[in-house]
């Protein structure tokens, strides 16, 4: 397939070999296996663990996606991805607890990335203040359950205040204890609401400009967000201000979780010692799998769509676009409220997820890394914003850390000698501008771009020196059959 | 009449682009607006189309007022338009091009995309048929799934025009249509003109510097200098129109009429 192409360029031959189905079948099982045994080759014990697992950690967490582009029968791809999901990930998980944390982290931002694709990619606004609507979410789930100082605290309006409450009748317990269980599901729907609202809010005064004017608003409505988070803690302390909310709650977990948990464990002969918090982090796993699932096919669905198509008319050519009869502000709001509403579900898992928030986890450059991500996939193509998303949490989260793992080891070992300033950790943002850089220079549509993109790419490869166009409007003036005395 | 313009003025600064322009298009015909270069031809046409708001005046399209309604209004209302300046959704499909001139003919829900119902399907059904079927009538054929930045400027042209009748007008403005195009495309042009008009039934209007074609295809044609109509009148009649003459046709084009006489 294409995709798969796009990442290994390879002869025309071995593409066509690649593209039957049952090659591609058997490669994609192949290539599972092979990273599934690599996964379970690593000794934590080594000296050289870190390096092992920077280059093991992306060829396992990759697979998804390569299955996702290989070609073979439809039913093949989805027992292998149902396998994959739902047996191989948590049972690598289980045994290798920093590979879950990845993945949960992977799902987060690949569903903040596929939403910032439909306002940048789709229909092509850039918005620079993304990250306002995921906190939104965040800042909903957070105010909801956070034991922190609140407004919300004090009066007893949080769903942790109901679960310590000793004092309530067995009705009233039988009642808090429905609303808790499903407070959270519930919280993720007015989280999207709410981010899909705030996204029509802000696109309602600005969605008038265009381009470079847009992404400066967004930008400073990002901020206007964050400062708000930071601010809003008196008079009425709702956010709990720079000092952030703690110890935020997470959705109930169902007791199979942690029997799963353990006897995965135990089949494996691991020693787990709290069970608990490795449940925690698969029912992370598998709420964050299941939205990104329902994103990718909202997304598919939009694209597919007559509102895809204006949205993509629209970034073409808005003049063209709103003569044509698409009515512009409506299809534009629409895009920044549903790339909002993603925002928003995920923010409520993220609060949930990292137990704590503040002020701080909503900076513009986490926008930045959104969009760069989008950049780095492949804007509009929605495999592409996914494979972006795993590349740059990988390096953000993995590669560098663990660069910085290795070398500690090593000089911990006394093998070698390099000042801690040089710690590769803290060269994130040095390393990001050199791929953005780099990825400009070489790809500019992304590594997988959509495909009207790659069209016009090959294109204009192959026809470099074919002019297609006549000239037009100036030419007519002169051609024109009537000339002016 | 189909429309009817009544002293239509529009200044931009200090320049008085159209004024206080009178126009009355009827129903069924072909009519053109001609004028040198910076008459205030297209700005007419983007007064019209709500892309620009009048100062005054006042357009009415079958029996209904279009003043303070944006373009995309104005497009359901029932006014198609290509651009001077081909203006194509270039990455996108020629196929998808044409789909998208269906926009305001369309239901547009968000749960129904979502869910995929069998009423969405439907309609992307009906949308594929007709974008096909103009995609045949404007001479298009086989050429649907190609980038439409691809294609070469004549074709370009032609998907323009299969684009705005996909939104099922009852009048279609073409802003230069054949500019560029060698006299045998422009006769191409001519005929499918022609076509829209006797098989769909939809009302043209044409700004055109060709004369070959102004005279050719045009049942009434109006004439704008300096942002004023200064005539109007079958093709004979501007072309014996002194003020039309003297303001704006010149010798050439005097002579060249003479081939075209079998017009209109």
């Amino acid at each position: 397939m294409a995709t798969v192409s796009a990442m290994t360029p390879a002869k025309t031959g071995f593409r066509e070999i690649l593209s039957r189905p049952a090659v591609g079948l058997a490669v994609a099982i192949l290539y599972v296996v092979v990273a599934v045994l690599f996964v379970f080759m690593l000794d934590r014990r080594s000296l050289w663990y870190p390096l092992a697992s920077l280059v093991i950690a992306p060829i396992f967490l990759l697979s998804p996606l390569v299955v996702a582009s290989l070609s073979m029968p439809r039913i093949a791809r989805i027992v292998l991805l149902v396998v994959m999901f739902a047996v191989v990930m948590p049972v690598v998980g289980i045994s290798n607890p920093p590979y879950l944390e990845l993945a949960v982290q992977i799902s987060i931002f690949a569903g903040l990335a596929l939403g910032l694709n439909i306002v940048v990619g789709f229909a092509g606004l850039l918005d620079l203040g993304y990250v306002a609507f995921f906190a939104v979410g965040a800042y909903l789930w957070g105010m909801a359950t956070s034991p922190s100082e609140t407004i919300f605290t004090e009066n007893a309006w949080t769903v942790s205040y109901w679960a310590s409450n000793p004092d309530l009748s067995p009705l009233a317990a039988g009642f808090v204890a429905f609303v808790q269980s499903g407070a959270f599901f519930f919280v993720m729907f007015i989280g999207i609401a709410a981010a899909g609202l705030v996204g029509v809010l802000l696109g309602l005064p600005v969605l008038r400009l265009r381009g470079d004017y847009l992404a400066i608003v967004t930008l400073g409505f990002g901020e206007v967000i964050r400062i708000f988070a930071r601010n809003l803690d008196s008079p009425i302390n709702f956010t709990n201000g720079a000092q952030g909310l703690r110890n935020i709650a997470a959705p109930p977990l169902p007791g199979f979780y942690i029997s799963f948990t353990e006897s995965i464990a135990s089949v494996l002969g691991l020693r787990v010692d709290n069970p608990a918090v490795l449940a925690k982090q698969l029912l992370f796993y598998t709420i964050g799998l299941v939205l990104l699932f329902v994103i990718i096919l909202v997304c598919f669905r939009l694209k597919d769509s007559v509102i895809g198509r204006a949205w993509t008319a629209i970034r073409e050519d808005e003049i063209a676009a709103i003569a044509m009869g698409v009515p512009l502000v409506r299809m534009k709001l629409l895009a920044f409220a549903s790339g909002a509403a993603f925002a928003g579900a995920i923010g409520v898992l993220y609060a949930a997820k990292q137990t704590f928030i503040d002020p701080q986890s909503f900076i513009l450059l986490q926008s930045i890394t959104i969009l760069a991500m989008v950049i780095v996939g492949g804007m509009g193509n929605v495999k592409g914003v996914v494979l972006g998303a795993m590349i740059i949490t990988l390096v953000e989260l993995h590669t560098l850390p663990n660069l910085s793992l290795q070398l500690n080891a090593l000089r911990n070992a006394g093998q070698l000698n390099i000042p801690t300033q040089l710690d590769p950790a803290k060269y994130q943002p040095l390393v990001f501008g050199f791929v953005l850089v780099l990825m400009m220079l070489f790809r500019p549509a992304g590594l997988l771009p959509e495909k009207s993109r790659r069209l016009e790419l090959m294109e204009r490869n192959e026809d470099d020196e074919l002019p297609k166009e006549e000239p037009i409007s100036d030419a007519v003036l002169v051609d024109g059959s009537v000339p002016q005395e | 009449m189909l429309l009817k313009v009544n002293n239509l003025v529009k200044s931009f600064g200090g320049i008085r682009a159209v004024r206080d322009v009178t126009i009355g298009i009827s129903e069924g015909s072909i009519s053109s607006i001609i004028g040198p270069n910076g008459a205030g031809k297209t700005t007419f046409f983007n007064l019209l189309t709500g892309i620009y708001k009048p100062d005054q005046g006042s357009i009415d399209f079958n029996g209904r007022s279009l003043i303070g309604l944006r373009p995309d209004q104005v497009n359901k209302a029932g006014i198609a338009r290509t651009f001077q300046s081909i203006r194509l959704f270039g990455n996108m499909t020629v196929l998808e091009n044409i789909m998208v001139g269906t926009h305001s003919r369309l239901h547009i829900s968000l749960p129904h995309t979502l869910l995929r119902t069998r009423r969405f399907k439907e309609q992307e059904r009906l949308v594929q048929e007709k974008a096909s079927m103009l995609l045949k009538f404007a001479g298009l054929s086989g050429k649907g799934d190609e980038l439409s930045k691809n294609l070469p400027y004549g074709d370009q042209r032609r998907i323009e025009i299969a684009r705005a009748l996909a939104s099922d007008p009852k009048l279609i403005l073409l802003d230069e249509p054949t500019a560029g195009m060698n006299p045998q495309e422009s006769a191409e042009a001519m005929s499918l003109f022609r076509k829209i008009r006797d098989e769909l039934g939809i009302t043209v209007v044409l700004i055109e510097h060709d004369m070959r074609v102004v005279m050719g295809i045009s049942e009434h044609i109006d004439v704008l200098d300096y942002g004023q109509k200064i005539a109007e009148g079958t093709p004979e009649e501007i072309r014996a129109n002194p003020r039309v003459v003297e303001a704006y046709l010149g010798r050439r084009a005097m002579g060249g009429g003479a081939n075209n006489d079998s017009a209109a």
